[in-house]
């Protein structure tokens, strides 16, 4: 994918170059290896800091909402669903928006590299379907791409934008051959006592910092209901039950929403795998009501339709 | 998330459907007496005023 980077900084320049938009949203290198940064560039000139690896796995749709000028962003698969569920629930207009597609084949977990690799990592570059980490000591390993994505990416069924006014390369194909409910079903399977202790040792390292929260597209309330201090719905504190609260309120107001863009687990200084939670949300909706978030301008999503032969088998 | 399928008990019950009310709340009462105290989803700090 690192070959996008020309195409990247070319659709940009001649954006801005052309006035059809004010700013491009898209991404520059970090300063650490494996963590490129938004990038908000508003000058011809500037778009020469763009660059696409498989590093920008922040979801962009996150910068969105709450803007005036006319912007374009890079979208992933991912990011372009999100950015369908920002126009459905009117937080951005369609037309103030240039969508930049690109095709995604995944990107690099770098919590992973780091862990399957010994010493401080210098640089990680990407040479087709290889990831090179170049090492302090001189020295260097060499991964398989597929094997160092991201547990998301692994798994994605919708790899191409949903929507976009341009590509930038041709559309890949898609993967069918994924089991993408694996890990959802593994813990639906255990038994209640099992499963309180799965969660409790998921989530027991968090330390309630919000990055999750704040890396998430969908979490655009102006007041989050953790922050509230009038009622104050839960303690400020490392409690259990607070941050159990936290983490399964806020996969709730993901529920039809979330694409599982990996943007919160990504963030996670502590690499907690919330992901599960919003996953079995989805998981849920794609069952019940057989609705993937994001598809289509025209859908109204799950929460906010009522069919009468909805399933309620929960009623009594 | 661990909670115990008897302890949470959705219904539909209309406001002219009293009869219903008394069966369901006592069918929810005996089931939730059965499953005892939740101590897992209770907070142990003690409250500060």
């Amino acid at each position: 994918m690192i070959a996008y980077t020309d195409k990247v900084r070319q659709i940009a320049r001649r954006l801005l170059e052309d006035c059809s938009v004010e700013m491009v949203i898209g991404f520059r290198k970090g300063s650490q290896p494996m963590m490129n940064e938004p990038c908000f560039i508003k000058k011809a000139e500037d778009a020469d800091q763009l660059v696409w690896d498989g590093n920008c796995g922040i979801n962009l749709a996150n910068y969105l909402t709450g803007r005036k000028e006319k912007i374009a962003v890079f979208a992933k698969g991912c990011d372009s669903r999100n950015i369908v569920t920002h126009i459905v629930e009117n937080k951005v207009q369609r037309d103030r928006l240039v969508i930049i597609g690109v095709p995604c084949t995944g990107m690099i977990d770098k919590r992973l590299v780091a862990s399957q690799t010994e010493g401080e990592i210098e640089a990680v570059s990407e040479t087709g379907d290889k990831v090179v980490v170049k090492l302090k000591d001189g020295g260097s390993t060499e991964f398989d791409r597929r094997q160092v994505l991201q547990g998301n990416c692994a798994l994605c069924v919708h790899r191409n934008p949903v929507i976009y006014d341009e590509l930038v390369a041709d559309l890949v194909e898609e993967q069918t051959d994924v089991d993408h409910w694996a890990d959802i079903r593994e813990i639906e399977a255990m038994d209640v006592e099992k499963r309180r202790r799965f969660f409790e040792d998921l989530l027991a390292p968090c330390i309630r910092c919000y990055a999750c929260r704040n890396a998430c597209p969908l979490c655009y309330c102006p007041t989050c209901f953790v922050d509230e201090s009038r009622p104050q719905w839960l303690g400020k504190g490392q409690d259990q039950i607070d941050v159990h609260t936290f983490h399964f309120l806020r996969a709730f107001h993901c529920a039809g929403r979330c694409t599982d863009c990996g943007a919160c687990q990504r963030a996670c200084p502590v690499g907690i795998n919330m992901r599960l939670l919003t996953k079995k949300l989805e998981k849920d909706c794609f069952e019940l009501y057989q609705w993937e978030a994001g598809m289509a301008l025209d859908q109204r999503p799950a929460l906010d339709t009522y069919k009468p032969d909805d399933p309620e088998g929960f009623i009594k | 998330m661990g909670v115990e399928p008897d302890r949470l008990h959705f219904s539909w019950i209309s406001s002219a459907e009293s009869t219903k009310f008394v069966e369901v709340v006592t069918e929810i009462t005996e089931k939730v007496k059965a499953l005892g105290p939740n101590t897992h989803y209770v907070k142990k700090e003690a409250k500060v005023a």
